[in-house]
């Protein structure tokens, strides 16, 4: 092999990840220089990488295309679900500002690991064989623990990052297994490769003992039941701002690989793996509405609350159809909005450099604070899924999917579970709006009002322009069949 | 017997003999070190079979880190081998016998083993064959072509766990008396010595 044979890939399908590595790496050099002063240059460093990302991710055509030998793959679905991702990771660096600099850990590490992670959430939502996977999995992870115990001088956040790592890395050796599996009995790693292997459509024991690796794998990512026991501990005990990161941006990487993978790669098997999503989908249905009900802390109901999301955003892969996974798409944006949103208003809960995170500190927040109330509310009315918010459309999508798949028992759960769920929502609002108000919180910073400005206006008027959106969820699902 | 053969009984003697002190030297850096001995030998062993980026790979990474980080930990912990040592006795007859089992279980495996003959002719991928290239180049080929998107995403994945354990466990102590050359470059003799007179029965104040 002489050098004339080798051919160089073609970097521009993933221009985004390679603006922000070499980004990540400029500034890590800048602020090792700099010293601790830099956090606030680096920051804003991120954020204009974040953003210079986005653009370039917008104006990929969306068109199919592989590169770096086969293993990295841009359509429709990576375009939408990689904007999903770049939004979370921005807002959660508008989100952290103020906060860390409070708690005095404004370090510029942070936006950094941020960085790196996100890295590694887009390659997630690129990936076209299973090592590609796995690494870009991996880097999200490995970031996801560190910034867990940002606080390491808080006992609860290095409990959560101590945690976090000791199950993440169980179940990555899971999700390891679970390929060897697949690679042993299919012979290659590429997810084309095992699409024709596995064309036939049935598939050996050895098969199905990788899926059901794979599956739990990626559900300890997502936080699915029964893989979620880490999620109220890790949400509860990280820093506000990280487990805003972590329920928001993670969370579409999550759900975007998990749906490369089974629609990618396991199309014709589909039996297998939807008894699995079923069981999972309705499972965290149920754990997320009924385990939130007796919760205190807004942080571990969240929590509890993204459980049950990712529950109603599988109920859509679970369908295996174009319309259930545009529907996951669909929840995946609404659920990113909703989620980010919330976050914004619990942050904002500060009063003279103290943090309340209990559901009784809202007590009668729509006398002290009528608009960030109307706002809360407008959130957990729209996670309840009550129409004309957005909430009730996502729901509504994937619902729909499922019954056209025959799924009716699963739609009928997921309808009863969110009956159920919307008690502790509407329990929220009650508080806020008929409890006797508490003190004045401090003024809101200016980067929780973008994200809570942003957020809200997609909830309150998706039902006047759904177009756009479904549009491009549209897009993405039809990419992948 | 060709010399091939007498460095291969030479290396398998001494991983073995190496291999068996490490388990049963008193000394726990002694295990350590006997330790370090088997795996140079092993690395002996794969050099005489051509897989030299293996040998180097192997003293690298095990003699280079993962030995000198047994070293550490043995040496740094307060751990009681004596004690740990104390029920030997007790559990060898089920150790001997969980080891005879796994020795027949291997002996069996490796009895009924077969290579596809079509695996051996023609190997796969780009590979040239072993005489052209060393298998540090061909390695190489493939990892920097092939494989680069991996081995950069590895890169990135080394480069997170660096950032993490400086951010965890760094920290800045005020109060450290700190070595600063320049400073002390510049120091005059009129910085340093002072003259005084010191008056007779009364002395000076400091």
């Amino acid at each position: 092999m002489n050098a004339a044979q080798i051919v160089m890939p073609s970097l521009g399908p993933a221009l985004p990840e390679l603006i922000l590595a070499v980004g990540v790496l400029v500034l890590i050099l800048y602020g090792s220089f700099r010293g601790e002063r830099s956090a606030e240059a680096v920051n804003v460093g991120a954020l204009v990488l974040l953003v210079l990302a986005l653009f370039v991710v917008m104006s990929q055509s969306g068109a199919k295309i592989t590169t770096l030998n086969g293993s990295f793959i841009v359509d429709g679905f990576s375009k939408v679900m990689k904007v999903l991702i770049l939004l979370g990771s921005a807002a959660a660096i508008l989100l952290s500002r103020d906060y860390f600099q409070r708690e005095r850990i404004d370090r510029f590490e942070f936006p950094l690991l941020i960085l790196l992670c996100t890295i590694g959430m887009l390659v997630m939502a690129s990936a076209n064989d299973l090592i590609a996977m796995y690494l870009g999995l991996e880097l999200q992870s490995l970031a996801a623990y560190v910034i867990a115990a940002f606080h390491r001088d808080n006992l609860r956040s290095t409990e959560a990052g101590l945690k976090y790592f000791v199950l993440g890395a169980l179940s990555s050796g899971m999700l390891l297994y679970g390929s060897s599996l697949v690679y042993g009995f299919t012979g290659t790693v590429s997810f084309p490769g095992i699409v024709a292997a596995l064309s036939d459509g049935n598939a050996g024991f050895g098969i199905v003992l990788g899926i059901v690796f794979v599956a739990a794998g990626v559900a300890f990512k997502m936080s699915a039941v029964p893989f979620h026991m880490w999620t109220p501990d890790v949400y509860e005990g990280s820093p506000t701002p990280v487990t805003a990161f972590f329920a928001s941006a993670p969370k579409m990487a999550a759900v975007a690989m998990t749906v490369r993978i089974f629609i990618g790669a396991f199309p014709d098997v589909t039996a297998i793996w939807q008894q699995i999503i079923v069981f999972i989908a309705i499972a965290s249905m149920a754990l997320g509405s009924f385990a939130a009900i007796g919760q205190r802390s807004i942080k571990r109901l969240m929590a509890y609350s993204s459980i049950g999301n990712i529950g109603y955003a599988l109920v859509g892969l679970a369908a295996g159809s174009q319309a259930g996974i545009s529907g996951v798409v669909i929840y995946m944006i609404i659920y990113l909005a909703m989620t980010l949103g919330a976050f914004a208003v619990i942050l904002s809960l500060r009063r003279g450099g103290q943090m309340f995170e209990t559901l009784d500190d809202l007590s009668g927040l729509s006398r002290t604070h009528p608009v960030l109330a109307f706002c809360l509310a407008a959130m957990m009315f729209s996670l309840a899924g009550i129409p004309p918010l957005a909430g009730f459309f996502g729901k509504y999508f994937v619902f729909r999917a499922a019954i056209e798949a025959n799924l009716v028992a699963l739609a009928i759960i997921g309808v009863v579970t969110s009956v159920v769920g919307a008690f502790y929502y509407l329990r929220l609002v009650k508080v806020m709006y008929f409890d006797e108000p508490l003190a004045p919180y401090d003024p809101m910073p200016p980067g929780l009002r973008i994200v809570l400005g942003l957020s809200t206006v997609v909830v309150v008027l998706f039902v006047l322009l759904p177009a756009p959106l479904r549009g491009a969820a549209d897009a993405a699902a039809k990419s992948l069949f | 017997m060709s010399a091939a053969a007498a460095f291969f009984y030479l290396f398998a003697g001494m991983t073995v003999a190496s291999g068996f002190m490490v388990i049963s030297s008193r000394n726990p850096v002694a295990s350590v070190l006997f330790l370090i001995l088997a795996f140079v030998n092993a690395a002996g062993l794969f050099v005489l079979l051509g897989a030299e980026f293996l040998a180097m790979i192997l003293v690298v990474v095990y003699v280079g880190a993962v030995a000198v980080l047994f070293l550490f930990v043995v040496m740094m912990l307060d751990v009681d081998f004596a004690q740990l040592r104390q029920g030997f006795q007790q559990y060898l007859p089920i150790g001997a016998l969980i080891g005879a089992i796994l020795l027949i279980e291997i002996l069996l495996v490796v009895g009924s083993w077969t290579i596809d003959p079509g695996l051996v002719q023609a190997p796969l991928g780009p590979l040239a064959s072993a005489e052209s290239v060393t298998n540090t180049q061909a390695l190489g080929r493939v990892l920097y072509t092939d494989y680069v998107f991996y081995f950069q995403l590895a890169g990135l994945v080394l480069l997170v766990a660096m950032i993490g354990a400086i951010v965890l466990t760094l920290r800045d102590r005020p109060g450290v008396k700190r070595q600063n050359i320049a400073t002390q470059n510049a120091r005059t003799q009129g910085m340093a010595v002072e003259t005084r007179k010191v008056p007779s029965r009364q002395g000076v104040e400091v």
